[in-house]
């Protein structure tokens, strides 16, 4: 069975509403994490994540100044100063097929609808940490691979071409984990 | 702390596309345990998340507040897109946060609001009776939590105005359905 050691993750919580922080940071403090930064907008998140290197961040999507998309967008740029694979989970109240589409084409790593549950966010932590996917860069699109499985039947926009790219093998890293533990 | 250096990156490229595959910098946070380990860290905040309950009640009264404020904005000013951006605001928070305060009929109240406001091809059409009732509905869910609950009335009022707001908005958007079909489409995010 794998756990995760929280007291080695860093994390940063982006969300205006203060109620909401307090319940993010109760639920990762009792997790294990010692290292949980808070910010009330995107400006200010963008700033310490610069300057604290956050592990994980956990973004909402309705905040002042510029919000959790557009703090996603600035974050997944290839040659940016900060660390661009950094894993982004977005946790929100909005749940529509149209707005998953859109965090995922922003380059969120991992999708979480309100309202919040200690198992849920969890398991998204899991995810990230021990099953991180590669990043797929295109013309128009930097970041984790948006594809679930190795399916070959998809016929859609975007679907990659040429070679092996057709069936792209998912980076077993949680092998890696278990050869390390 | 998870800077990437370029020679760490593993890039595989493709016809139209680069894979770039980094070993895992959080691979140091994960380790096996004993299946017998009896640390569960879920519980443990499930407990945390309880204790911090009874702090909702008072919570729950503020972020209505706000959305009382919101609206005697709009009422005053008119829908801008200052007034707008804070109504729709503050019963997106209450969207997100009532449930977990104990009060999920007063988050479908607010997720009906919101859409209301977001789906809308004009915001300054939408009938204000309509608006106020999600309001006072949302306020009296949640004064009345205790009495109206075990009636099942909150649930069927939050039904209602769900009813009331999607006629309006297919209505209103009669002339769009692509838009309409987008509205209506059930929200594909798993919540567990």
């Amino acid at each position: 069975m794998l756990r995760i050691d929280f007291n080695k993750l860093r994390f940063l919580i982006c969300d205006d509403n203060p109620h909401m922080r307090r319940i993010l940071r109760t639920l990762l403090h009792s997790f294990g994490a010692r290292e949980v930064y808070e910010a009330e907008d995107g400006a200010t998140a963008l700033e310490m994540f610069s300057h604290s290197a956050p592990d994980i961040l956990i973004v909402d999507w309705a905040m002042p100044i510029f919000d959790g998309l557009e703090l996603t967008q600035i974050i997944r740029q290839p040659d940016a100063i900060g660390n661009p694979f950094v894993p982004i989970i977005m946790l929100t109240g909005h749940s529509e097929k149209r707005r998953v589409m859109v965090a995922r084409d922003a380059g969120v790593t991992e999708f979480l609808a309100k309202p919040i549950s200690a198992k849920a966010l969890y398991q998204r932590i899991l995810s990230v940490v021990a099953h991180p996917r590669p990043f797929i860069r295109t013309k128009n699109y930097f970041g984790p691979d948006r594809r679930r499985n190795t399916t070959t039947a998809y016929i859609g926009p975007e679907r990659r071409i040429g070679g092996k790219a057709d069936v792209m093998p998912q980076s077993a890293l949680i092998d890696k984990a278990r050869v390390t533990s | 702390m998870a800077k990437q250096k370029p020679g760490e990156l593993k890039v595989e490229t493709f016809a139209e596309h680069q894979v770039i595959t980094q070993p895992n910098p959080l691979r140091r946070a994960v380790r096996r345990v004993d299946d017998n380990d009896i640390d569960d860290a879920v519980a443990r905040a499930e407990q945390a998340l309880a204790e911090l309950s009874g702090e909702f009640t008072d919570w729950m009264a503020t972020e209505c507040d706000r959305l009382a404020a919101a609206l005697a904005a709009v009422t005053k000013d008119g829908f801008t897109d200052v007034t707008r951006q804070e109504l729709f605001r503050a019963a997106h928070d209450i969207k997100g946060d009532a449930a977990t305060f104990g009060y999920p009929a007063a988050a479908a109240a607010a997720d009906s609001l919101c859409r209301l406001l977001e789906h809308a091809p004009d915001v300054a059409g939408i009938p204000r009776d309509l608006i106020a009732f999600h309001i006072n509905a949302v306020q009296a869910i949640v004064r009345e939590h205790a009495k109206i609950d075990r009636l099942g009335t909150a649930g069927e009022l939050s039904r209602k105005l769900r009813g009331m707001a999607d006629k309006f908005l297919i209505e209103a958007n009669r002339d769009r359905p692509e838009h309409l079909e987008a509205i209506l489409a059930p929200s594909i995010v798993p919540t567990a």
